[in-house]
């Protein structure tokens, strides 16, 4: 398959490239830029005026919800949604039913993924057997399976001396953890922000501190052992401030939050919509603000959708006995073009944050637009304006906070391996 | 989007006494003191509501709470349901909409609704019929409505107004559906000084934004006040490390008559029930002469009564 | 039209006349609010009755309750003695469906039981829905269904009768 995508905006952070120019494809690889190479008369002439074409989005956190949970999405569903979203690699956490702890989990998912159309799958390994924060997992194995880095998924483990021996065995093998600061104990009982907002709702809350205090244990036990963590789904000031020092110190460490929490806070909890029951809870306005300017100061490194399918029927409840969570991989490009133009950050900035710093933090190819480099490109229309509903979403679950929202910037085309895996159908 | 109210702003159902109108609450308690003397009629009965059906949907059990509105309800003529839901994990879910598309089914009028988780009311009131009405009878923390409009007529029983009062509300406001309500309703109604009084293990995060004044020591915020307002203290508290033990609470916290005499002189004493004596009050207080905590039982339900008659009368046919 | 309504005063002086032959001492004066208040007020007066008045709200008994829902200012029936075996007169200002008289007599024989209720209106203009009829009217007139009479008081306390 050749492909020729002729007269696009290319904006490319890695290559520092924002510049009309044609693409050309060959055989799953970027093959020329500008200039196509001898020889090349394509299959499919791709006419990009007026669009951006920009290296597939890489989201470190897409729950495809296999094994276990294909009541709430089904992997054809959610990968397929992926690519609607100009997604074209993903990380897959291990909370699945059961969860990602042995090889031959990993190597059945890697190949459902591979068998189906849609982003190249990276599932992220348990860090612990089940998930129960007591026994290691066999890292060295899963790695061999496919793992790219290993998490607690929603929790850090809440023992610290398995946490500090999971990061000494990590970093024996140079293997990456990823954690999501949050004290079990502290968030205990907890649905939302504890704030003046849950309050006054009668919430339970989760306070700051349940991130804060999660934070300082893996900083301090990081810098013992020399272990490679990325922290995941950050959502407090403070907690923003902890990581900017400790990165300023010299210590190498990155993060990433969630697209939905650029734009929401606990303000918006007030008529209960269970759809807006996340994992963080959404917290202050202070908070918000703080993510959005980390988001653009670089002290955090990249945005992910965490996209959580879940069915109607877990958030048709009361708020506090909804399952948490939203979906998201449609929504993480409209959410980081809206972050970018409200903050009057250049796009290629913005793309940087759902491209090329995910790439390399999940440690995948991808993310760049080079000659030479795999064929993964996203092509959109910056100006397009459409409606989330649940006949615009391709995901099964429609359960986001956006709903009926109007959103700008829609994808047209989705290359993965060279291959359009999505075109946007008028 | 206010759930609770019509598009010209009368009442649609009950379901937290935040945000809503002053004129509305007053609406509601000139309306409750025109049904107080039914209760000592020959016959205990208006046919105001006759023919209408109110199912009383308590997912969380109280035998209290569920009599008062059913005596209420009798007393307007209506037909009551009792349906006591356990909240078992099977019964959770889908269940609840199951349950109120099933009564609704039914013909039903209006629901009165308590569940322990809070925002259940709102949830239920997304998902009715638009001729039903839902009226929150206590979900979670978060709200008590006809239980703070009750002490609110209590209040104005006793004291004639509420913009010169100073009103103290003593004990476990972080848990207290009640205390919400109360802290909304008495703000609402002009009342200048709104007190919350308890160790800090058992106020919620930013309770000043609620408008109130925090005091930690029981003597202090007593002083000079014209209502006080002891809440029921639950022996789990003492479970989950909030506080060490029912005795050192009473000790420091519990409403005693020679804390009482820090107060006005004229001050009421207030309880929602049921009380545990000697953990948040002395039993020469609760059965003292500043103690109007039976009248608190009668008017509840002439303040239901009005609640119901002003719901049901609101829905177009 | 508004000119041929008679002045409201004589009406209730004429009422005075007709119902004082009647009175008992076990009589007790019942007005229905607003307007059936200021007359039975005004005849307990010109009556000389030694009973204390009766006033009755029969918002709670009105039968377009679910049509158009509780009066937005409902005000306490207040009935300061026993019903049991009185002879009750009870007064409003305008007879005209009679079901606000039919909604008063259930709230009555909701307090107890009465010997004897008999009605005195001020007006009864025509349009009976029910089978109730005055015992004792200060005028008598048929008024189009499209048409309200109603009784209003000024500051200082004079009653006026007007149509609209």
């Amino acid at each position: 398959m050749k492909i020729h995508i002729r007269n696009g905006r290319v904006i490319d952070p890695m290559n520092a490239r924002d510049e009309v120019i044609d693409v050309f494809v060959v055989a799953g690889k970027i093959v020329g830029l500008g200039t196509p190479p001898a020889d090349f008369h394509a299959n499919r002439v791709i006419d990009a005026s007026g669009l951006v074409v920009c290296p597939g989005l890489v989201d470190l956190s897409v729950r495809l919800r296999e094994p276990g949970f294909e009541y709430r999405a089904t992997l054809e569903s959610e990968m397929l949604a992926a690519a609607a979203g100009g997604i074209t690699s993903l990380a897959c956490p291990p909370d699945t039913d059961p969860p990602l702890d042995e090889p031959g989990l990993v190597e059945m998912l890697k190949f459902r993924a591979k068998n189906l159309p849609g982003p190249r799958v990276y599932p992220i390994g348990a860090l612990t057997q089940k998930l129960e924060g007591k026994l290691l997992t066999e890292m060295a194995e899963l790695t061999e399976a496919g793992c790219r880095a290993f998490t607690q998924a929603d929790a850090v483990p809440t023992d610290p001396q398995v946490l500090l021996r999971a990061m000494q065995y990590a970093a024996t093998f140079g293997f990456s953890l990823w954690l999501r600061p949050q004290d079990l104990s502290l968030a205990r009982d907890g649905v939302a922000h504890d704030g003046a907002v849950a309050s006054r709702l009668g919430l339970p809350g989760i306070p700051a501190l349940a991130e804060t205090v999660a934070l300082a244990t893996i900083l301090l036990l990081a810098r013992e052992t020399g272990a490679r963590i990325h922290l995941a789904r950050l959502s407090t000031r403070e907690g923003i401030a902890m990581v900017r020092a400790a990165k300023a110190q010299g210590l190498a460490i990155t993060c990433d939050v969630a697209s939905t929490h650029v734009h929401l806070s606990e303000n918006d909890l007030v008529s209960f919509d269970s759809h807006l029951h996340l994992v963080p809870p959404l917290r202050g306005l202070r908070d918000r603000d703080a993510i959005r300017e980390a988001l653009r100061d670089g002290s955090i490194d990249a945005l992910c959708s965490d996209h959580t399918p879940v069915d109607e029927d877990v958030k048709q409840v009361p708020f506090g006995e909804s399952a948490p969570g939203a979906s998201g991989v449609e929504l993480l490009l409209p959410l980081t073009l809206k972050w970018a133009r409200e903050m009057g950050v250049p796009l290629i900035k913005a793309i940087d944050l759902i491209s090329w710093k995910p790439a390399q933090i999940l440690g995948v190819p991808g993310g760049n637009l080079s000659v030479g480099s795999c064929a993964d490109i996203c092509i959109f229309d910056e100006a397009a304006e459409w409606v989330a509903t649940p006949k615009t979403l391709a995901s099964q679950g429609d359960n986001t906070p956006f709903l009926n929202h109007s959103m700008q910037g829609q994808v047209r085309y989705t290359l993965i391996d060279g291959h359009i895996d999505f075109e946007f159908a008028h | 989007m206010n759930l609770q109210l019509n598009p010209d702003g009368s009442l649609r159902h009950l379901l937290t006494l935040d945000g809503l109108p002053r004129t509305i609450l007053t609406h509601i308690l000139d309306t409750a003191e025109s049904f107080m003397d039914v209760g000592e009629r020959e016959v205990k009965k208006v046919p105001l509501l006759r023919g209408k059906s109110i199912f009383n949907l308590f997912f969380e059990p109280s035998t209290r709470t569920r009599t008062t509105f059913e005596i209420a309800a009798k007393r307007l003529s209506a037909d009551v349901v009792n349906l006591n839901i356990a909240t078992s994990s099977q019964t959770k879910g889908e269940a609840i909409l199951d349950t109120v598309d099933n009564l609704a089914a039914m013909h039903a009028d209006m629901f009165i609704v308590r569940h322990a988780q809070s925002g259940a009311a709102h949830f239920i009131a997304r998902n009715v019929a638009p001729h039903i009405s839902v009226v929150n009878a206590g979900d979670g923390r978060h709200s008590h409505p006809t239980q703070g409009l009750l002490d609110m007529f209590t209040i104005r029983r006793f004291k004639g107004e509420f913009h010169n009062l100073t009103v103290a509300i003593v004990g476990d406001v972080l848990h207290s559906r009640v205390a919400r309500s109360q802290i909304h309703a008495l703000t609402t109604l002009g009342v200048p000084e709104v007190r919350v009084i308890a160790p800090k293990t058992l106020l919620p995060t930013g309770v000043e934004q609620m408008g109130v004044k925090v005091y930690h020591d029981l003597e202090a915020g007593l002083h000079g006040c014209d209502v006080i307002i002891t809440l029921r203290l639950q022996s789990e508290r003492m479970k989950g490390a909030l506080l060490p033990s029912a005795q050192e609470y009473f000790k420091f916290f519990g409403l005693t008559p020679a804390k009482l005499a820090l107060a006005k002189p004229d001050a009421i004493v207030m309880h929602p029930g049921p009380m545990n004596r000697g953990v948040e009050i002395d039993s020469e207080v609760a059965d003292g002469p500043q103690s109007v905590i039976l009248p608190q039982v009668t008017y509840g339900i002439a303040v239901r009564m009005a609640v119901m008659a002003i719901l049901a009368g609101g829905t177009t046919a | 039209m508004p000119a041929s309504l008679p002045d409201a005063n004589t009406l209730i002086t004429r009422l005075a006349d007709a119902i004082a032959p009647t009175l008992t001492p076990n009589t007790f004066i019942v007005g229905i609010h607003t307007g059936g208040v200021w007359v039975a007020e005004r005849l307990h007066v010109l009556l000389r009755c030694t009973q204390p008045l009766g006033t009755l709200d029969i918002s709670f008994y009105r039968d377009d309750f679910s049509r158009i829902g509780l009066h937005p200012q409902v005000k306490p029936s207040n009935l300061p003695v026993d019903l049991e075996g009185r002879d009750i007169l009870l007064v409003d200002d305008v007879l005209h469906s009679g079901r606000t008289v039919r909604a008063a007599m259930n709230e009555l024989f909701d307090y107890g039981r009465p010997a004897s209720i008999r009605l005195a209106v001020l007006v009864d203009r025509g349009g009976h829905e029910l089978p109730i009829r005055p015992d004792f009217a200060g005028h008598t007139l048929t008024v189009p269904s499209n048409q309200n009479i109603n009784l209003s008081r000024l500051d200082d306390g004079h009653l006026t009768l007007t149509l609209a």
